[in-house]
């Protein structure tokens, strides 16, 4: 990392990782390499799906992960709601876990619709599951629109907390739609409620690490986007701090002038 | 492999997409780190 040094006694750090962050990473970064290799080369092929099943390794952990983030969202709303202090740190994590949750929602129906092409033999079906997560992702899209409008922070901040906490009701429609309309798309598997998982010990092991990888994926790039996004509002304070002792300036000079035309 | 084509695009497409995401985000905060003070930045 380099270091510039100001004139003033502020100083310019160019760093945004820190030990946390570079643990994360590299868990990461293990288990997803696992992922790729288990997914891919190791692990069976399925008695139904043959190798089709192999993107249920990357799908599913990119649907837990939206999900995942899209109830922080929420969560880190509702903390900016209630706190005393309107924290922006929470404003910031909300939007920067939308961030990622809308590119995984995406990523997942992009699978999805690859492995219903192989499977179903179409890309797309309007079915409950699909219909459903594409309006979550609409809704999510437009609650980074609603972030991205003018105002000040704290205005971001509220009016986009009221947004998620009402978007956040979408999930559990989402997930129990194969349960309460007829779908072309697979009820659980492994979250099945009876306990019983019909799965081969290897497609387990790596269908697990690449939830765990793909968690790890999601705090590393919320830790990081967050932080952007705290630079970025800071950036931002101090631009309208300039402009605004710009405006007091031309103002005195103003004033001065006519103080001494009237002399 | 059977459907290798699909499985490969599945692959590709997410794990780029992820590479991607995390080159974007380091770039932008190194950018943003070397303009902002660093009492603007609590983990410094």
């Amino acid at each position: 990392m380099t270091s510039v040094s100001s004139t003033t006694t502020q100083t310019f750090t160019a760093k945004v990782a820190t030990p946390t962050t570079r643990l994360v990473g590299a868990m990461a970064i293990v288990s997803l390499a696992w992922v790729v290799m288990g997914g891919l080369f190791i692990t069976p092929k399925d008695v139904d799906q043959g190798d089709a099943v192999r993107i249920m390794y990357v799908h599913v952990p990119t649907a837990w992960v939206a999900y995942l983030a899209f109830i922080v969202t929420a969560i880190a709303s509702a903390c900016w709601l209630l706190s005393r202090k309107h924290a922006m740190g929470f404003d910031r994590v909300a939007g920067a876990s939308a961030e990622v949750g809308v590119i995984f929602m995406a990523m997942t129906l992009l699978s999805g619709s690859l492995w219903g092409r192989i499977t179903w033999g179409s890309y797309w079906a309007w079915d409950p599951r699909l219909t459903t997560t594409s309006f979550l992702l609409v809704t999510y899209i437009g609650y980074l629109a609603v972030r991205g409008l003018g105002g000040s922070l704290e205005q971001r901040a509220r009016r986009s907390a009221v947004i998620a906490l009402l978007a956040v009701l979408e999930i559990p429609l989402v997930h129990f739609s194969v349960l309460m309309w007829r779908s072309l798309h697979q009820e659980a598997s492994v979250l099945s409620g009876d306990g019983d998982i019909k799965m081969d010990g290897s497609m387990l092991t790596t269908l697990l690490v690449g939830v765990i990888g793909f968690t790890c994926t999601f705090v590393w790039l919320v830790m990081h986007r967050q932080r952007v996004l705290a630079m970025q509002d800071a950036m931002q304070s101090s631009q309208l701090d300039a402009a605004l002792r710009e405006r007091a300036d031309e103002s005195t000079t103003i004033n001065t002038n006519k103080s001494n035309e009237l002399i | 492999m059977d459907h290798l084509g699909f499985i490969s695009a599945v692959y590709l497409t997410t794990f780029g997409v992820i590479i991607g995401l995390v080159a974007k985000t380091l770039k932008q905060g190194r950018d943003l780190a070397s303009k902002v003070a660093d009492k603007d930045k609590p983990w410094t």
